[in-house]
């Protein structure tokens, strides 16, 4: 095509003058509009390096006194000058096990019947009451939890649990008060459980018809597919999906430090005993911090609290990215 | 044929009886049934239990007045602490929002490959998994320790912190579901990327976008722990000027209030609480079905 018939093809109209003026418009609006993009992207970034500038210049003081004292103390009693991190730590890690022995096998099964066994539109509604469990607010949780179950778990759950076989084990032990280390891993279950189910459900999604199909094709009941073909997989995703529900738990505030009891002295030895975590000694004592060194040195928790946290974020966002680039190249 | 590869092609051939097969298929589908209706169960357990117990507390005067100094007394509301919400909400919108949707165009329209978009992209999903009281604890740093003094704004800022990865993410996901072809014809008609991107792109999406802005402030809207030490909590309306205003002090809201009245000896205080529940369960999950029932089309790209 010559220059002139390109010239002919331009509609009517002084397109021609426009040009040179949009040429110009051209040379400064794309790069301003990019480096501005750049920055608002950036923002993140920044702020998360921001923000751990500011939890370690203000837990520098506990860092500084402390040491790792901390680290290889149990009690966190202000009042007595002990600031150890182990009773709470012990709590995040106990409260997290309970959470995830309920809610995985849960969240993958419900994962597993939204995409593979019922149809569509019964999917779509479950689905979405799962979503809006996940978007229930964790103070309500709490009350709940605090409300309804501890009472519950307090006068019938707890009290059968002792009655039945395991209740001679010790972690069944002692005087059920509903206010206690075992509530707060159910709530935490129930609050996780939409998490993993909606991280789950697309990384089955992703599995391939055909490969499916062939599976079908073979013989094979839905619960062979289910489990030889999509979930072997989806593996990787739904690795990535547990990751992230456990980052949630391990991380969750508000729910935990109300129905957990916060009252506490040393390793509790049964799940029917009040206890705390890393979020809830943060919660219950900051507000109340007598000294700089107690704001201080709950600063620094935080900070542990904050490491732990992104170690399992950034291992769940590995195994998902996995997972996409495994579904990427097979599509 | 040697006898290792026999091996191979006799172990899949195994044969197990259909039976056994059967039962195994329909007790997993059976004990997914079961999952599904613990969680359907759940949540309208807690809906029903926020609904029977807030309705009781819901008057005129719930929505207009202030809360009780102290004990509780017939006749107080938590309307300070309802308007505190909104404002604190809406200060982490008026910044998060745009912050996120900019820095999600750069992810889907300049930067799908390319390191500094990739290392962006890791932080941003890294950020996600922030505890919220470690945002809290956050703004209480930066903020809050350098004013002498809390503040709504440093609530806000922690909200916004909440938000900032959450609606990136959101409207990268949505951007990326427009074709390229859409991308591809607005330039060819000369139009300069920016125009292209804003005019064409983002309006072709423009229903997802919403919904996502939408569900990324009703995620913040409910949180608690980053409050906890920035906002606190009122008994007071807030002001413009002093010691109560969203700048100048501490700004009641819903979500404090329910916590602080929750283990309240007095059951008018906890009634109280369950009757911001019910306000802030209704907000949430209506806010949720309505965008979704409304701007569902936007998803479809």
């Amino acid at each position: 095509m010559s220059t002139a018939e390109i010239e002919a093809a331009r509609p009517p109209g002084g397109a021609g003058a426009r040009a040179p003026a949009r040429r110009h418009y051209v040379s400064w609006g794309d790069p301003l509009f990019r480096w501005f993009t750049i920055a608002c992207a950036a923002a993140v970034a920044l702020a998360m390096f921001l923000l751990i500038g500011v939890l370690v210049k203000n837990s520098w003081l506990a860092i500084h006194t402390l040491g790792i004292k901390p680290l290889t103390h149990v009690d966190y009693a202000p009042e007595s000058n002990q600031y150890g991190a182990l009773s709470s730590l012990f709590g995040t890690f106990v409260t997290t096990v309970i959470a995830m022995v309920i809610a995985v096998p849960l969240a993958l099964a419900i994962a597993l019947l939204l995409v593979e066994l019922v149809p569509p539109i019964v999917s779509r509604v479950v689905g979405t009451v799962i979503e809006m469990l996940a978007a229930v607010p964790s103070i309500i949780f709490g009350l709940w939890g605090l409300l309804v179950i501890a009472p519950l778990m307090a006068n019938h759950v707890e009290p059968w649990i002792q009655s039945s076989v395991l209740g001679h084990l010790p972690i069944f032990g002692g005087t059920p008060i509903g206010v206690d280390i075992l509530t707060a891993g159910v709530v935490l279950s129930i609050m996780i459980m939409p998490f993993i189910t909606a991280v789950a459900r697309d990384v089955l999604k992703m599995v391939p018809t055909v490969t499916k199909e062939a599976g079908y094709g073979m013989g094979s009941t839905t619960w062979e597919v289910m489990h030889k073909i999509s979930m072997r997989y989806a593996l990787s995703g739904i690795a990535g999906a547990v990751f992230l529900g456990l980052g949630r738990a391990l991380g969750e505030t508000m729910a935990v430090a109300m129905i957990i009891g916060g009252g506490f002295s040393g390793i509790p030895h049964s799940l029917f005993s009040q206890g705390t975590t890393v979020s809830a000694t943060i919660a219950l004592n900051f507000p109340e911090a007598l000294s700089k060194l107690e704001t201080s040195s709950l600063i620094e928790l935080a900070l542990i609290l904050f490491v732990i946290t992104m170690v399992f974020q950034a291992a769940a966002q590995l195994w998902l990215a996995r997972a996409r680039r495994m579904s990427g190249s097979r599509a | 044929m040697s006898a290792t590869s026999l091996d191979i092609v006799r172990r899949p051939m195994t044969p197990r009886s259909v039976g056994r097969r059967r039962l195994a298929n329909s007790l997993v589908t059976t004990g997914a049934c079961i999952a599904a209706a613990i969680g359907i169960f759940v949540m309208g357990w807690i809906v029903f239990t926020v609904v029977v117990h807030g309705a009781t507390a819901w008057n005129w005067a719930f929505f207009t007045k202030l809360p009780p100094e102290g004990q509780y007394e017939p006749g107080h509301g938590i309307a300070n602490c309802i308007i505190g919400t909104i404002v604190i909400t809406f200060g982490a919108a008026v910044v998060g929002l745009p912050l996120g949707f900019f820095g999600a165009v750069y992810l889907s329209e300049f930067g799908r490959t390319g390191r500094l978009a990739t290392a962006i992209r890791a932080v941003t999903n890294i950020v996600l998994g922030v505890p919220s009281i470690i945002a809290g604890l956050f703004a209480f740093g930066l903020i809050v320790l350098e004013e002498h003094h809390y503040s709504g704004f440093s609530a806000s800022f922690a909200l916004m912190f909440l938000m900032l990865p959450v609606m990136t993410r959101t409207a990268e996901d949505i951007l990326n579901l427009v074709p390229n072809e859409l991308r591809e014809s607005a330039i060819a008609m000369g139009v300069p990327r920016w125009r292209a991107t804003l005019g064409v792109i983002v309006k072709a999406a423009r229903g997802g976008l919403i919904t996502g802005g939408i569900l990324a402030v009703v995620r913040v809207a409910g949180e608690t722990a980053p409050l906890l030490f920035t906002a606190l909590s009122s008994p007071y309306w807030m002001t413009l000027h002093g010691s109560s205003s969203y700048f100048g002090g501490p700004v009641g809201n819903l979500t404090k209030f329910i916590y602080d009245n929750s283990n309240q000896p007095y059951p008018g205080l906890i009634r109280m609480a369950w009757g911001a529940s019910l306000l802030i369960i209704v907000a949430v999950l209506g806010v949720n079905i309505l965008t979704r029932l409304l701007f569902q089309r936007g998803k479809e790209w």
